[in-house]
């Protein structure tokens, strides 16, 4: 169980917790998150937000049963935490841009804070939120709110591309990607529903050109080229 | 582990489980992921992922969604097929301190029967080398019968019976058939299954379920229906496995929802030999121990000295 040092409204239904606990987790992992005893089910996915010397933050959105009791969760309440678990970005190299569309942005803040240089290209569509954060890390940032993010990103100018958004938005980066001059290593990170997180159960399965990979163990974070999007 | 000398023994044929708990096909993998969360031998058995004499690649779209107190999965049977698993999982199970149960499926009755006699002869041919990794197989009779159209082999009695009946020549391993709670008569069923010689029966595998999305006005799902587990089927399982202990003298292994020690306590006194706990591994990662030290607690509490104490008392 991790104790809950705070867990703050930042935009219409987006929260930013932050869990009490020593955890070493890497750039793109996530952690299976439970607020709850029974109901629902299953926990809740969610990528690292940041990690500091108290614990580990996720950014996250209302988007279901579990989310919203999470967001009603108050500070010195406990939650419990199964990770750090997947396998996260790989090592960036060269010239890096990271892309990411709506709650998407949220495993791009600890990757940055690891990143000597990188270009950040964040999408809203509603409210702009932790803008402020993603600034305070020094490295340019290029916000857009209501259109289309990746249209602000010429491909070529980079070699390693971290995106995490909504599956259209990573459909059109594979397209983006493969009109490209080929420069730039594309990652994309996924978002599937998942019920185990460790991959016993087989339920949160991605297409690839190899066959069926799991977005918990094998992910999320996989080669733009190789996953298939229906 | 709590000292006493509780007898939670279960047994079906030669095979001895230390607990009633036992993980069920397809929540758990081949439990090499949660063996790094908990020790294994705390378990009664493991009953592996489903496989298929030959590789699945399992169903496309979504395949999970929650439900009030449940879930419905629609996983497809995704398996690496017989041989991967004897190659590539059995060395794992070999070092397991707990019931290794393989878990068969397939979409004809030589399926079947090819995947059974590749086990058996692996079986055998470790046993001379003095090693052993399967101990039981469990046998899945709710895939769909690619002859008999599609429906599955789990829902008439005389199409599951040639299947148990062709498997059990071809393997001397003990064999657990895996019921559907979709058969027309479900007790009916397992009957046919002591008479065709099986050891055991397990039930019950999940319930057919439907999820409609209203604003793309489509399934959830692309194979149109999903199996509904979780709490919210545990009292048909719980009534189903009573009904079919009245009509079987063989070990009836019990599942459907179980959340709790007490879920477990119901199941032994509806009959069952032992249980199997799946979803409920989702909910808590650390399902199989808790459980298993928490039969353990009701005994003591209960002062029950053994399961057989209260094993169908109803």
């Amino acid at each position: 169980m991790a104790t809950i040092i705070s867990n703050r409204r930042v935009a219409e239904g987006i929260y930013v917790m932050h869990a009490e606990g020593h955890f070493q987790a890497k750039q793109g992992q996530f952690f299976m998150v439970r607020g709850w005893d029974s109901y629902p089910l299953l926990s809740r996915p969610l990528s690292v937000y940041d990690q500091d010397e108290h614990g580990v933050k996720f950014l996250y959105k209302v988007a279901g049963e579990g989310t919203q009791m999470l967001s009603r969760m108050q500070a010195g309440e406990d939650v419990a935490l199964l990770g750090p678990l997947g396998n996260g970005f790989p090592a960036a190299e060269g010239r890096t841009a990271l892309i990411g569309g709506g709650i998407g942005i949220a495993p791009l803040f600890y990757a940055a804070r690891h990143l000597e240089q990188a270009d950040l290209y964040l999408g809203y569509s509603v409210e702009v939120y932790e803008e402020h954060e993603f600034r305070s890390l020094g490295h340019p940032v290029e916000i857009d709110l209501g259109g289309m993010v990746l249209d602000r990103v010429n491909f070529d100018d980079y070699d390693t591309i971290f995106i995490c958004g909504p599956e259209p938005m990573l459909r059109a980066a594979q397209m983006k990607s493969a009109m490209s001059s080929g420069r730039a290593n594309v990652y994309v990170s996924l978002e599937n529903r998942m019920a185990c997180g460790i991959g016993a159960c087989l339920v949160c399965s991605v297409s690839c050109e190899n066959g069926r990979k799991k977005a918990c163990a094998d992910g999320p974070v996989f080669r733009a080229e190789e996953v298939v999007l229906a | 582990m709590i000292e006493t000398t509780l007898d939670t023994v279960c047994r079906i044929g030669e095979v001895t489980f230390k607990n009633p708990v036992v993980m069920a096909s397809g929540t758990f993998g081949f439990g090499k992921e949660y063996g790094k969360l908990y020790d294994l031998s705390k378990l009664g058995g493991i009953s592996g992922k489903g496989i298929t004499l030959h590789p699945k690649p399992g169903n496309l779209g979504i395949r999970v969604y929650e439900t009030p107190s449940g879930m419905l999965n629609s996983v497809g049977l995704e398996n690496p097929g017989v041989q991967a698993f004897l190659d590539e999982e059995c060395a794992f199970w070999e070092t397991l301190d707990t019931v290794r149960i393989a878990n068969l499926g397939g979409g004809t009755v030589q399926d079947y029967v090819d995947g059974a006699r590749l086990i058996e002869e692996d079986s055998q041919k470790r046993q001379q080398e003095g090693r052993q990794a399967v101990d039981l197989i469990e046998l899945n009779i709710s895939c769909p019968n690619v002859k008999a159209g599609g429906m599955a082999y789990g829902i008439k009695t005389c199409i599951a019976r040639e299947v148990v009946r062709e498997v059990r020549a071809a393997t001397t391993l003990p064999l657990m058939v895996k019921l559907s709670p979709n058969a027309e008569d479900i007790a009916d069923m397992a009957r046919m299954c002591e008479e065709e010689g099986a050891e055991a029966v397990s039930l019950i595998n999940t319930l057919s379920g439907m999820k409609i999305d209203v604003r793309k006005r489509r399934s959830v799902f692309e194979n149109l229906y999903a199996g509904l587990s979780g709490p919210a089927v545990k009292p048909i399982a719980l009534r189903m496995v009573h009904q079919v202990c009245q009509r079987v003298s063989i070990p009836v292994v019990g599942m459907g929802g179980i959340s709790s020690a007490e879920d477990i306590i119901e199941f032994i006194m509806a009959g069952a030999e032992a249980v199997q706990v799946g979803t409920y591994n989702f909910v808590n990662w650390q399902a199989g121990a808790d459980l298993a030290e928490g039969v353990e607690r009701f005994m003591l509490a209960e002062g029950i000295r053994s399961l057989d104490e209260i094993r169908g008392i109803l």
